[in-house]
């Protein structure tokens, strides 16, 4: 037994370090994975192609290397700190220029902070990467409870509102009394609460998901709009089930995640149309687009394996899917964002938001940008356009 | 080579024998199970609880013994035959009773044909059962398309529709000139079709989880709208179980859009009994029948045991049918519980524990030549499976106007 006692605000380093035994055996039934019937149609359109998987597979038991992911997550400062209960664990990467802004940035489902890791060094160290000092920002990235290295939550409650609270209270521990925040697809969410929220020194968000289409619809006046409210449908007919599974049953698809490597791979790569195809090529072409490589895509995957979060993960949409019902039964709308809001389209990502929306969605709309590429993982598969996206919304707020 | 030449109308008896190696391979999978931690609710909310699961589990890969549901279907006759370019697996059992009514029953997901194995000896062999030689049944269960020992297809389009053209091909290739189609759950959407299709023979079908939603009240329950005006009390019962029952669908959204990323139900027997074992019934998801039974480990009057719900889930473990089962929710783009225009003579028996009670009222309009309505007072989704002996009295009873 220790004799220092841990009281629980405090931040501890943090270190990855599987055991051997547990990569081998999760090659192990990569290697004897029971496969499926081919799928009858060409396309994505009956899921995650078999041969698509099957190339997954092969590179995963062959030229994978978990080892090097590690030794990356490693080189950086990580933490972990007990919040509200649970365990948080965090990147914490301050850099060298004293007056940088605070940023706390969350990543999404199907990611973890595997996504955003190659954003650290364009948003920390600017004049490394075409950028002036003056756009450093001090960079903090959780990962979401459930997700990950930070513990599951063993009790209810924990939906974007509460990790929300909890990232405030993160950055208050961490001193920083003038942040930002950002974030995409659940990190959007946390994020937009967040906003609600405006606790003390929260200064302003961007977001590169608009979730508030999720709490009903948006004007369908122009061209640009109609557009995107076609993709919005199209969505919910055919790409939700993943969404309505994991908010309604985590448990249930949770043993065949944890449980088989490739079901999890799966799970993982079926989320949006455009991503998918960028995956599939990279695997079964071997032709990435930007930063989204094969061992890029299987350190995420491997990440989720390793710390067992597919349940866990799941679960989460459970959480906020509750939230959503009340709120939307209660017809209550939710409280403004009256801080700034800054936002990116990427014109890959499920819809094209039209900056209409966005002004819709936010009163105070501090910057609106459409960039030129990038997809629903826009801080993964093209970091250095996102982190000058980042530099350019927060610029009015330092 | 043979010297006999096959047609591909050949009728060709079959066997079932499952290797050795592809038992122990179930057993040590399942006893490697890498489990997920508990959910964090008390209730079933989150799908199927870690607890259940794990019991079952443990005596899945100990005590469980495939080889006795081997036998149990051995000691059928069984058969395989190509139809529309697919193999074909189906059950024959002939009644000794040479009148005796030829009848094709349909299986669902995620059900069997183990679904019906109860059903053989009543329905062949009635007085046996307290039952009249008059009301014997020549009984014909196929397992559908992707299901069990039927061959998988290697491309689109067996839906509900191309299978019921497909019986009727069946019944045909027996010699049936005069035949009854049962069904339910996706066996109901079959039987629908073939009434619809009315193929020459077909006298009449029974489906207990009959379509029989009007237009305006099927809209408003799929969009979770407030209930048309002027329902009666049944009518609004009904409604309101069609709501909840599209509130426990998510699954069959998941399959209708995604079957192949389910990658976990052929690789992990855990993932495939839970996904199995999350369907619904009017009192549960998991259906609270299922649940019961995974309790129950003998049956002296035909209740639904561990060991059948067992030897349902090994039988997709062992043919590798997971995701070409789910296809069919793919395939499919019609609607669920509408009326679908069905002219020829209907018989409907309404199941306590199913996902909403026909009310006698629909029942009447969607099928304007109901000749049997009937709600009963147990039994719910798996009623063949729950209920053999009530759901044979049924059949008899429903059919027994037109022999």
């Amino acid at each position: 037994m220790s004799s220092a006692v841990a009281t629980a605000t405090e931040i501890r380093p943090f270190h990855v370090e599987f055991p051997e035994d547990l990569l081998d055996d999760m090659l192990r039934r990569v290697a004897s994975t029971r496969w499926p019937s081919k799928e009858l149609v060409e396309d994505r359109s009956q899921g995650v192609q078999l041969a698509t998987t099957q190339a997954l597979a092969r590179y995963w038991t062959s030229d994978y290397d978990w080892r090097k992911a590690e030794a990356k997550l490693n080189s950086l400062p990580q933490f972990v700190t007990q919040i509200d209960g649970v365990d948080i664990h965090f990147i914490h990467v301050r850099s060298q220029h004293e007056e940088a802004l605070p940023l706390i940035m969350t990543h999404g489902w199907p990611g973890s902070v595997i996504e955003l890791l190659d954003t650290i060094g364009p948003l920390t160290d600017p004049t490394a990467h075409g950028g002036p000092a003056e756009h450093a920002f001090h960079l903090v990235l959780p990962s979401l409870p459930g997700y990950g290295f930070s513990a599951e939550p063993a009790d209810l409650g924990w939906n974007a509102g509460r990790i929300a609270q909890a990232w405030a209270e993160l950055m208050h521990r961490l001193g920083y009394t003038r942040y930002v925040a950002q974030g995409g697809d659940v990190g959007a969410l946390v994020t937009d609460t967040m906003g609600r929220l405006a606790p003390e020194g929260l200064l302003g968000i961007h977001v590169n998901l608009l979730v508030t289409v999720l709490g009903g619809p948006q004007p369908e006046e122009s061209e640009e709009e109609r557009a995107a409210a076609k993709q919005v449908a199209t969505f919910r007919q055919d790409g939700f089930g993943y969404f309505l599974e994991m908010a309604t049953r985590p448990q249930t698809i949770g043993y065949a995640l944890q449980d088989s490597p490739v079901a999890l791979a799966a799970w993982l790569l079926d989320h949006d149309t455009d991503s998918y195809y960028k995956i599939s090529r990279a695997f079964v072409d071997g032709e990435p687009v930007g930063n989204l490589t094969r061992d890029q895509i299987l350190d995420n995957i491997t990440v989720y394996w390793l710390t067992g979060t597919g349940t866990s993960a799941a679960r989460n949409y459970w959480e906020d899917a509750r939230v959503l019902a009340q709120a939307l039964a209660s017809g209550q709308p939710p409280p403004a964002v009256s801080l700034p809001v800054g936002f990116t389209t990427f014109p890959g990502e499920i819809w094209r938001t039209p900056r209409s929306w966005v002004e819709n969605s936010y009163p105070n709309v501090s910057y609106f940008n459409e960039v030129e590429k990038g997809g629903h993982f826009a801080a993964w598969e093209e970091p250095e356009l996102f982190s000058q996206e980042l530099r350019a919304a927060f610029r009015s707020l330092r | 080579m043979s010297t006999a030449v096959e047609t591909a109308t050949d009728i060709r008896p079959f066997h079932v024998e499952i290797p050795d190696e592809a038992l122990e391979d179930l057993r040590r999978r399942i006893a490697a199970t890498n489990w997920p931690e508990k959910e964090t609710v008390t209730d079933h909310s989150q799908g199927v609880p870690l607890a259940m699961v794990q019991e079952l589990a443990r005596y899945w890969a100990t005590d469980y013994d495939w080889r006795k549901c081997e036998a149990k279907l051995n000691a059928l006759p069984q058969f395989v035959t190509e139809i529309d370019g697919l193999e074909i697996h189906f059950i024959h059992a002939r009644s000794e009773h040479e009148d005796a009514l030829p009848l094709v029953i349909n299986h669902g997901w995620p059900g069997s044909i183990i679904e019906q194995l109860k059903l053989i000896d009543r329905l062949t062999d009635p007085t046996a059962h307290g039952g009249d030689a008059n009301d014997a049944f020549h009984v014909v269960i196929p397992s559908m398309p992707g299901y069990g020992f039927s061959g998988k297809p290697t491309t689109t389009g067996w839906g509900p529709e191309r299978m019921g053209r497909a019986w009727a091909e069946l019944m045909e290739r027996l010699g049936y000139s005069r035949y009854v189609a049962q069904g339910g759950d996706w066996g109901a959407f079959v039987v629908d079709q073939m009434g619809l299709q009315a193929p020459e023979g077909l006298l009449a079908i029974h489906t207990n989880m009959p379509a029989t939603v009007p237009a305006d009240v099927d809209a408003a329950s799929l969009a979770g709208d407030p209930p048309p005006a002027g329902l009666s009390a049944d009518e609004r019962r009904a409604y309101e179980q069609l709501i909840r029952t599209y509130g426990q669908v998510e699954y069959a959204r998941y399959m209708a859009t995604r079957p192949q990323t389910l990658y976990g139900i052929a690789d992990s027997p855990v993932g495939l009994a839970a996904w199995l074992l999350d369907h619904n019934d009017a009192d549960g998801q998991p259906a609270a029948a299922v649940v019961s039974a995974l309790s129950r480990t003998s049956s002296d009057s035909g209740e639904l045991t561990r060991d059948e719900v067992l030897d349902n889930i090994t039988f997709y473990w062992l043919t590798n049918t997971g995701v070409s089962a789910s296809r069919l929710y793919w395939e499919y783009k019609g609607g669920f519980f509408n009326a679908k225009g069905v002219s020829i003579p209907v018989a409907v028996t309404v199941f306590p524990g199913e996902q909403y009670q026909a009310p006698r009222s629909w029942a009447e309009r969607a099928y304007p030549n109901l000749i049997y309505f009937n709600e009963v007072d147990r039994g719910g989704h798996f009623a063949a499976w729950e209920e053999p002996e009530l759901f044979s009295q049924e059949l008899r009873a429903a059919f027994r106007s037109l022999r």
